[in-house]
């Protein structure tokens, strides 16, 4: 580890563009934030790191944010696109791609999700696209959109190094964004299915009946709420940790740098559909055990 | 690492973007799959009776390549039967015209042989008229010896 942090220094001494290691990865890490200005009210673009922490909760990650949509919309209307262009006949390259995706997905869904709900399908194939995509965005070298973005910021808005993150899933705003939706529904599909009264139960008189209602409540509470959280942070933590060491290889490495990206991004594809995929599975699974309906 | 907008904006994204999935997309890729599954069911079918068809065809086929077999030897075996008929005919017919023939040329023989008795008759009672008159040297009354003459003739 010293020898780590050695290197670390000299590279950071010697780096061409007078940034050191820290300020790199700092600037890296951090969002393109617009909000209000806790001093005076007004809403603009956050010019330095603190400043966009001091705006507190009224600020958007407008980088991750945007990626997000876009992505997710890109996703959807190409799918729209050749669906409606799609044959009953041979299916071409495209349309062959696409419907790939959709058995799969589908497929899935038939296994995992026992129940009769139309919704499931779509939410499945929602979720395993558009965070696969944003996963992807990992791949990108780490300073191509974000190097472009800082030299946009720079002559078109006057901003200095001006931060742009690419990766969505490597904000923890998006992934729990994500989740905790999936937690709404969990709760929405579990009273809808068991009726209040039902879910209730469920948490005060499981796994030990109800003599043992305050312990049931200790265990089933904090299963319920893990699973918003894990979800989220799971996906939060793999990506986040993926563009980290990419950028320690971009900041540290020098010369060397060229195989090691490609070894890192050789695992990381590994990585990156099977995170979308972990996170579609276990939605799936999720929403299936809130239709299970226990009988006393 | 702090919770902002982005969270309720990614939120609110999620919903929506399900619900256009749900709504836009999804039935596109359900729909084109069943119709393609049945297309695909009909196809079988249809191949799996056309395959039943041409066995029946091919059995139907044989039945009459059969059926074609025995009538045939049947036509061959009346034409062989017509054909010795036919020259059994023949024979009989030429037998019949060669004894027809024969009996003519008989006739014909005998008619000749008749004639030609007559002719040597005509000419021998001459010869003995011309025999009898160079011996008599003398006129024999012609009339008076014709009954004689004829007699002569007559005999040989």
């Amino acid at each position: 580890m010293a020898e780590l942090a050695e290197t670390a220094h000299a590279v950071a001494e010697h780096s061409a563009e007078g940034q050191t290691v820290q300020e790199y990865i700092q600037h890296h890490l951090s969002f393109l934030t617009y909000g209000r200005n806790p001093l005076d009210g007004t809403w603009g673009i956050a010019h330095t790191p603190e400043e966009a922490a001091d705006m507190g909760f009224w600020a958007v990650h407008v980088d991750t944010l945007g990626w997000s949509v876009v992505l997710g919309a890109a996703f959807l209307l190409f799918f729209r696109y050749v669906g409606k262009r799609a044959t009953t006949d041979t299916p071409g390259g495209i349309q062959n791609f696409v419907e790939s995706v959709f058995e799969f997905v589908e497929a899935r869904v038939s296994e995992a999700f026992v129940h009769k709900n139309p919704l499931i399908g779509p939410l499945a194939l929602t979720i395993f696209v558009w965070v696969l995509l944003m996963n992807t965005m990992d791949i990108i070298p780490v300073d191509w959109l974000t190097g472009l973005a800082s030299l946009v910021g720079e002559y078109v808005f006057g901003l200095e190094h001006m931060s742009f993150k690419v990766v969505p899933t490597t904000d923890v705003n998006i992934t729990m964004g994500m989740s905790v939706s999936i937690f709404a529904l969990i709760i929405y599909y579990s009273i809808k299915m068991k009726g209040l009264g039902g879910f209730l139960a469920e948490l005060a008189f499981h796994p030990f009946g109800k003599w043992m209602l305050p312990f049931n409540l200790i265990i089933e509470v904090p299963t319920l709420l893990a699973k918003p959280i894990s979800l989220g942070l799971r996906l939060f933590g793999n990506l986040y940790a993926g563009e980290l060491l990419f950028l320690l290889i971009a900041s540290m490495l020098g010369a060397y740098q060229l195989p090691a990206h490609f070894l890192w991004a050789g695992f990381h594809l590994l990585v990156i559909p099977l995170q979308a995929f972990v996170f579609m599975m276990l939605t799936i699974v999720y929403l299936n055990a809130a239709h299970e309906s226990h009988a006393h | 690492m702090d919770f902002n907008l982005t969270f309720i904006g990614q939120s609110i994204a999620f919903f929506v973007f399900w619900w256009f999935c749900q709504r836009y997309v999804w039935p596109l890729f359900v729909n084109i799959l069943e119709e393609r599954r049945v297309k695909i069911a009909d196809g079988l079918e249809a191949a799996a009776r056309a395959m039943k068809d041409l066995e029946l065809a091919q059995a139907k086929s044989t039945d009459q390549l059969k059926e074609a077999k025995v009538e045939a030897a049947g036509i061959i075996d009346l034409a062989n039967k017509r054909g010795s008929q036919i020259v059994d005919e023949a024979k009989e017919q030429a037998k019949v015209e060669g004894k027809r023939i024969i009996a003519g040329a008989q006739a014909e023989i005998e008619q000749e042989v008749n004639r030609a008795k007559e002719s040597l008759r005509a000419q021998v009672s001459a010869i003995a008229i011309a025999g009898a008159e160079k011996i008599l040297e003398g006129s024999i009354d012609q009339a008076a010896n014709e009954d004689m003459l004829n007699k002569l003739a007559s005999e040989l």
